[in-house]
């Protein structure tokens, strides 16, 4: 038998012309812990989805588990097989029993009219129950229980199909320290009994404490796999951000920065962000960055007036301001255009007109009230041709448009209200690459005609190619703010990542060395 | 010339040759008496039917219609024969139906429970609140002035109920298509989360689209209570579904976002025609409904087949 057990080669997926995996390679040693890892978007999810059954690889995919080659054609293929996936945010059924949750999907139907098995129901819960050291009742309905407990349920439930590789995505993301320990004690067990994890997170310290080998993603391509002992913290963060992309920064002429426009004092919203504090100016592009589910866009959202309240104080030119909803928002002149472009951002099914004049319509009427239909398709015209949204329709669907004009749409429509402050979450989220630089030319210039542009972006060269001044987010606190002239995709990640101060990490990152393409295989 | 065929237009070419075919084959058809019936008989629904649109273009749905229609003219109705003046009662019949479109929309908005519970309960409830009141009875005894609004002519040749419902018909129209009002109403029913983040108040938006036909049902109630001389708690009720039907036979979206009034008036013309027209040949009422029924499926099939075929060619033209 192979000394592996699974091995996954020349992975690659493709999703409406974007590659967002490019020949990977995964291999899993039996009884292993492995950590896959990547920047947000490197494509770990959607590997890990392909092992599911739930996407399909590209042509070409070669996928070996227990030594044979295997296809995995829908999710049941790969649960049969033995592989189990617990996602981040569990797939239990909230109101069904413990045992129920864990026996779902198994064959426990007595052979005469497939009546359900009861008692076959109990005993493989409480077997699997006790492999776990788990003590609950088996009756109780799940959504009585702590995440943990809910985390344990589907490990049992991973077990009862006697799966032989579990993938953990973001285990402890919502798990107290204590919870996290007695999950390593699990995971342990586990490994003792044989059974391989695939192991994805965001936290550095902890990948270190339960992995045994670490695969590397980036950009969808596959970086390499390690050993823990030839690995630290600060070599990880360097494969992973690497040397990628650099957009062009686009310096506008006369770029002066004036005064303060918005400031943010102790903003905090009850599990999203906390004692958030910043300002920002005139003329300036700030920047904020950190992971996913760092408290980025909560924020951005909660400044636009969406399901607040929150606590703390928003000054807009000095003056104290409540921001119950986007409608006060945009009285205020504050601007929101979000990452979620086709459920938040456009009414796909409305013209480009009504969708570049919505927000500014009530100035469009008449004395009686009557939209002026003219002034309305004049305005549509000037930023289609100002901004140069293709194709030059203003009468068409926005949802038959591209990815990019699209977003040219939105801006237009924030841009008719004539705001003081812009915020733009994701700028370039599904947006090609020449649509992306006309995108960042375009947030420079607007920032050079006065206006206060906050940009968030997981993009980090993004993030580099348009702010000045750069905030990063770590478990919705500021993690610390970074000068465009100091910032490094090196030291911005240390910040997400690790929350530590970059000037602890110059001089390290200056000894890493790039390593060879898949050093450990 | 060219007019582009559109769902309404379709529906117009229908509506005219399903007339031109009665007056062929129904016997009386065209008489003056008959087409007066028609013409007496549309308006009430014809103005609950736009009221049904008007709530399913935001993507909601108005069960308690009917009963709000029921409520306004058993409060007209008791006002009257207590001997106070037909102005102060009608205003206080109409107050009454705002009262109720009000907590439609408030529930709705503000609690946040869908519309369809939402009407489902307040149907149930003034239907109860009638019953109470009435106990069951009819109520009658208006002026002879109020009768007119339903019974009489404007110029000796047009129902006023009908002058009522052009005016009402235009109305909706101009604030569906010309105002801040009318364009967040179809915003919203396309996409609400959008609508919010384009700074729209959308829970103002959808107070006012169930306090609209509400005070639709209200005038609707007037010229039924006229008409009928009588108010009780079943008024109307029959046209609940039917005015679902005829917004939604009028090409109005039913998740929201679409529909016109053009496509809703058309559409109550066909229903006013096609009964009407059916029981002059004196088929019996019950194959009517069928009949009814099928022409429905066949124009919603038609024009889920039309826009699915739109999209496929769409496809075609961004690849």
């Amino acid at each position: 038998m192979s000394e592996y057990l699974l091995r996954m080669e020349h992975i690659s997926k493709t999703f409406h012309g974007m590659k967002a995996l490019d020949h990977v390679r995964l291999e899993v040693k039996r009884g292993e812990i492995h950590a896959l890892i990547g920047e947000n978007g490197a494509g770990k999810s959607t590997l890990i989805k392909i092992l599911a059954g739930v996407y399909q690889p590209d042509f070409g995919a070669e996928f070996y588990f227990e030594g044979k080659k295997v296809e995995i054609k829908k999710p049941i293929d790969a649960v049969l097989k033995g592989i189990s996936i617990i996602y981040q945010d569990l797939s239990l059924f909230p109101n069904l029993s413990v045992a129920e949750n864990i026996c779902i999907g198994k064959d426990v139907y007595n052979k005469s009219w497939k009546r359900v098995n009861w008692n076959e129901i109990k005993k493989i819960a409480q077997k699997v129950l006790n492999e776990l050291d788990f003590q609950i009742d088996l009756y109780t309905p799940v959504e009585k229980l702590s995440i943990a407990q809910q985390q344990l349920i589907e490990i049992a439930r991973a077990l009862a199909f006697d799966s032989k590789l579990i993938v953990m995505d973001e285990p402890t993301a919502s798990l107290s320290s204590s919870e996290v320990e007695k999950l390593y004690h699990i995971i342990d067990r586990l490994k003792q009994k044989g059974i391989s994890v695939i192991f994805v997170s965001h936290k550095l310290k902890e990948l270190f404490t339960v992995s045994d080998r670490f695969t590397v993603l980036r950009d969808g391509k596959y970086v390499g796999t390690y050993l823990k002992e030839e690995m630290d913290e600060e070599k990880l963060i360097t494969l992973m951000v690497g040397r990628k992309v650099q957009y062009e920064r686009s310096q506008a002429v006369n770029h002066k920065i004036g005064n303060v426009i918005l400031e943010v004092r102790n903003l905090s919203k009850e599990g999203n962000f906390k004692d958030i504090s910043f300002q920002l100016k005139e003329g300036e592009v700030l920047g904020i960055t950190g992971l996913v589910g760092s408290g980025r866009t909560e924020l951005a959202q909660a400044i636009f007036g969406v399901n607040n309240p929150y606590k703390g104080e928003v000054k807009i030119q000095g003056e104290a301001v409540f921001i119950s909803s986007p409608e006060k928002a945009v009285k205020n002149g504050i601007a929101y255009i979000p990452e979620n472009r086709k459920i938040q951002g456009l009414i796909l099914e409305q013209s480009v007109i009504n969708n570049i004049s919505i927000s500014i319509l009530k100035a469009l009427r008449t004395k009686l009230g009557l939209i002026q239909r003219k002034k309305e398709v004049d305005l549509a015209e000037r930023y289609i041709q100002a901004i140069d949204i293709r194709p030059a329709a203003p009468e068409r669907k926005v949802g038959q448009l591209s990815g990019g004009n699209q977003q040219k749409v939105v801006i237009s429509k924030w841009l008719a209200t004539n705001p003081k402050i812009l915020i733009i979450d994701e700028p370039t989220s599904g947006i090609d690459i020449g649509a992306k630089t006309e995108i960042h030319k375009l947030l420079r210039q607007l920032a050079s005609e006065g206006m206060g542009v906050i940009v968030i972006s997981s993009e980090l060269p993004e993030i580099l190619a348009v702010s000045d001044r750069i905030l990063v987010m770590k478990h919705g606190r500021i993690a610390g703010e970074l000068n465009i002239q100091e910032a490094t995709q090196e030291n911005i990640m240390n910040l997400a990542l690790l929350g530590a101060s970059p000037a602890n990490h110059h001089g390290a990152l200056s000894t890493v060395t790039q390593p060879s393409k898949g050093a450990m295989m | 010339m060219k007019i582009a065929l559109s769902k309404e237009n379709i529906l117009g070419l229908i509506a005219l040759a399903l007339f031109v075919v009665m007056t062929i084959i129904a016997p009386g058809f065209l008489s003056a008496e008959n087409i007066n019936n028609m013409m007496f008989q549309l308006p009430e629904f014809g103005l609950l039917a736009l009221g049904m649109m008007v709530v399913i273009i935001t993507g909601g749905i108005d069960l308690s219609i009917t009963y709000t229609a029921a409520l306004s003219g058993v409060s007209i109705a008791m006002m009257q024969s207590h001997g106070y003046p037909m102005m102060i009662s009608i205003l206080v019949g109409i107050l009454i139906g705002l009262a109720c479109g009000f907590m439609n929309g408030f529930i709705v908005t503000r609690i946040g429970v869908s519309p369809i519970l939402v009407t489902l309960g307040t149907m149930i409830l003034f239907e109860g609140v009638i019953l109470s009141i009435t106990k069951g009875n009819s109520i009658s005894g208006f002026s002879d002035w109020y009768n007119l609004i339903g019974n009489g002519y404007y110029l000796g040749l047009i129902p006023l109920s009908m002058i009522i419902f052009i005016f009402f018909a235009v109305v909706t129209s101009v604030l569906l298509g010309k105002t801040y009002w009318g364009r967040c109403v179809y915003m919203i029913g396309s996409n609400s989360v959008a609508s919010l983040f384009s700074g729209i108040n959308t829970s103002r938006v959808i107070l006012k689209v169930y306090l609209y036909a509400s005070f639709l049902a209200a005038i609707s109630a007037i010229i039924m209570t006229s008409r009928y001389n009588t108010a009780k708690v079943d008024l109307g009720s029959s046209y609940l579904l039917q005015s679902v039907a005829a917004a939604v036979l009028g090409g109005t979206e039913i998740q929201g976002g679409y529909g016109k009034v053009v496509g809703t008036v058309y559409a109550v013309m066909i229903f006013q025609i096609l009964s009407n027209g059916l029981n002059l040949l004196e088929v019996p009422r019950t194959i009517v409904n069928v009949i009814m029924g099928a022409i429905l499926i066949a124009v919603l099939v038609i024009n889920f087949a039309k826009t699915k075929l739109g999209n496929k060619d769409r496809m075609q033209v961004t690849s």
